[in-house]
């Protein structure tokens, strides 16, 4: 019994020992909170791969600071509560220096008053405006927001001289946020928007919306934020009710699936993107084309498959965290976060980061999105 | 005019869809009186299948054929699920076609994936005007299937040995039995060709709404909606069923608003349920089949 006992014991003393002499080693524990399933898996999975990938290569290099990372990882399922309880977990078990993530703007709001109690620096994926805006302490992201997208969209309109617009949204999480978005910017380019209306994010037919909107009196474009199937079948709808407006897409359908879905119809329309979904077609000068050249070869080397536009999310918040430890020298969670704050001129994929006390999100309009034209069932970018 | 002409249109269009998987849900309700919530799943499963298939570059005729049959099996394995366990009540196998449907589920996202496909129409892109109304050649494809169908069902449960002793099973099961008629058997027969009107539907449907590993479950509701509504007893009647959905979604959408769309539609299923359980036909004809 005795015996035991003290071997019990001795067993502890290793246990923390060890521990002990890892962390004196010198690893740098960085969180990671992913939604890689549940309903939006087509965000999170491709993030967390990309976060494994960069985060292996990083320390096959020598780590930061001669120190390797660990990347401690918990996956949501998209489910705020979750996000929660592992954010808790991150903190005060795993007591990570910082925390990327969650995928989802939902899940980010859940988790920042936990953040900014613990103060532990934190960068979103999430695309909502509401992250950085009031702007809290701990909490920073390099996503463009769905307000961006409208603003470049209807920017590029005013251009056009048109305004007066129809909107067709999805009902789900991102049509809906950027729907409300876009009628709040709306005014300032000087555009009316005359017909909105919405369809269910499993809709199989949205005809009789498109048929209410060809029948509006004055409209010169229509403009539909979505995300999954619902675009493709509104622009399919689109075509065979030959309505002779322009059509608008967000940067929801930024990928090749959208148009082999509504294949012939894709054609002509015009949407905003983040500059890694057309990385070969951005000019030499473009900043950003070496990284998104290289992020997507090493992705589809390693995983054999192409690249989502989310993925870059992961790999900015990743590299912008490591970029904050080596300018600081310190991997002291409050160091961090002034790394973090005083961001300037960091390269991402998505786009040019220039963060400031006022302004965590860091990504203008100019650099962080990309207007596209398809053509034949390719992108071209609109100078 | 023009507008309420075009609504009309697009709303049959969509009507047909809802009735194509409607049917299905008829079929095996006439038979064993058990409502298959794994109906939508089995849509899904055809066009998944032709979608899968059709990328091994096989001939297309030869992926729809396939593409029924394995749909058909499936269905033969519900029925196999359903006869082997213990409980016989109606609403434990219910339950049993609902855990099915979850099943077919993750194993499609699982075998194939969670991306979105389509397929090509097999009848070209074109399409008709009437009256400034546009009817694409695939939307009226499907309604020339769906009428094709009900018309062959009602051939076969009047003309053919087969399907008499499936009515008669579903008049009484035990006298049926007397009669010597294999009732197993007979069931067996019922899903499988359930699964297959369902498999035609998911390839003809794919080109329209493309298709992924959920489609099933809203196709799944709105189908049960159109069968309950014309009465779940009679093919025919799931097709009156899917059009006044179908018509009645596009009209709210086109003249009320869109947000309510859905609502309404299933407002009228409750309306039905409530006050004319047996569905729209039910003073006409009370009797199954």
């Amino acid at each position: 019994m005795f015996k035991k006992i003290i071997k019990f014991l001795l067993f502890i003393g290793l246990l923390t020992f060890g521990t002990v002499f890892i962390n004196a080693a010198g690893v740098i524990k960085i969180g990671a909170i992913v939604a890689s399933t549940g309903p939006a898996s087509f965000i999170g999975s491709p993030e967390l791969k990309t976060l494994k990938l960069y985060v292996k290569k990083i320390n096959n290099k020598g780590g930061v600071l001669g120190k390797k990372i660990q990347l401690i990882y918990y996956d949501t399922g998209a489910n705020p509560r979750k996000a929660v309880s592992f954010a808790k977990r991150l903190i005060f078990e795993d007591k990570v220096v910082a925390i990327i993530g969650p995928s989802t703007t939902g899940e980010t709001m859940a988790i920042i008053p936990f953040v900014q109690r613990a103060k532990i620096p934190l960068v979103s994926m999430g695309g909502g405006i509401s992250i950085i805006k009031p702007v809290k302490k701990y909490v920073f992201k390099i996503v463009a927001t769905d307000r961006m997208a409208c603003k470049k969209l209807m920017g590029y309109m005013k251009k056009e001289g048109i305004t007066k617009i129809a909107m067709i949204s999805g009902s789900g999480g991102f049509g809906k946020s950027m729907r409300k978005q876009c009628k709040e910017v709306a005014p300032n380019y000087g555009i009316k928007i005359l017909a909105d209306e919405t369809y269910g994010k499993k809709d199989t037919d949205m005809t009789s919306q498109l048929i209410k909107i060809k029948n509006t009196k004055g409209i010169q474009a229509v403009l539909n934020p979505g995300f999954g199937q619902g675009p493709a079948i509104v622009t399919k709808n689109y075509r065979q009710l030959k309505i002779p407006y322009p059509l608008f897409e967000s940067h929801g359908v930024a990928s090749k699936k959208y148009i082999e879905i509504a294949g012939k119809a894709a054609n002509g329309v015009i949407l905003v993107s983040p500059p890694v979904v057309v990385a070969n077609k951005l000019s030499n000068a473009n900043p950003l084309k070496k990284v998104c050249m290289d992020y997507t070869k090493e992705y589809k080397n390693a995983y054999h498959s192409d690249i989502a536009s989310f993925g870059g999310h992961a790999y900015d918040s990743l590299y912008a965290i490591v970029d904050a430890i080596k300018k600081e020298h310190s991997i002291n969670p409050q160091k961090i976060r002034d790394g973090l704050e005083s961001l300037k001129n960091f390269v991402g994929i998505d786009g040019v980061v220039n963060m400031s006390k006022t302004n965590h999100l860091g990504l203008d309009t100019k650099t962080g999105l990309v207007l596209l034209r398809i053509k034949n069932g390719d992108w071209s970018i609109i100078k | 005019m023009n507008e309420l002409f075009s609504l009309l249109l697009s709303g049959i269009t969509v009507g047909f869809i809802y009735a194509l998987v409607g049917m299905g849900f008829t079929v095996i309700y006439n038979s064993s009186g058990i409502i298959n919530f794994s109906q939508g799943e089995f849509v899904m499963a055809g066009g998944m299948s032709a979608v899968f298939l059709l990328k091994t570059g096989m001939p297309f005729g030869l992926v729809f054929i396939l593409s029924i049959a394995i749909t058909a099996l499936l269905g033969i394995l519900l029925w196999k699920l359903i006869d082997i366990s213990k409980e016989k009540s109606i609403i434990s196998m219910i339950i049993l076609t609902l855990g099915y449907s979850i099943f077919l589920r993750g194993l499609a996202a699982v075998i194939f994936d969670k991306e979105l496909h389509t397929l090509p129409s097999f009848v070209g892109n074109g399409s008709f005007e009437i009256f400034g109304a546009v009817l694409t050649y695939q939307s009226l494809l499907i309604m020339v299937v769906s009428i094709i169908i009900v018309i062959s069902l009602h051939l076969f449960f009047s003309k053919t040995k087969t399907g008499k002793a499936m009515v008669a099973t579903s008049d009484n099961v035990n006298s049926a039995k007397l009669m010597g008629i294999n009732i197993k058997r007979i069931l067996m027969l019922n899903f499988a060709l359930s699964a297959m009107i369902a498999a035609i539907g998911g390839i003809l449907l794919a080109p329209i709404t493309s298709t992924n590993y959920e489609i099933g479950i809203m196709l799944g509701l709105k189908g049960f909606s159109a069968a309950v509504i014309g009465g779940l007893s009679q093919p025919f009647g799931a097709v009156v069923g899917g059009l006044v959905l179908g018509i009645l979604e596009s009209l709210v959408a086109g003249y009320i608003s869109s947000e309510y769309k859905d609502a309404v539609a299933f407002i009228a299923l409750l309306g039905i349920l409530f006050f004319m359980p047996g569905g729209i036909f039910s003073n006409l004809k009370a009797k199954r089949v």
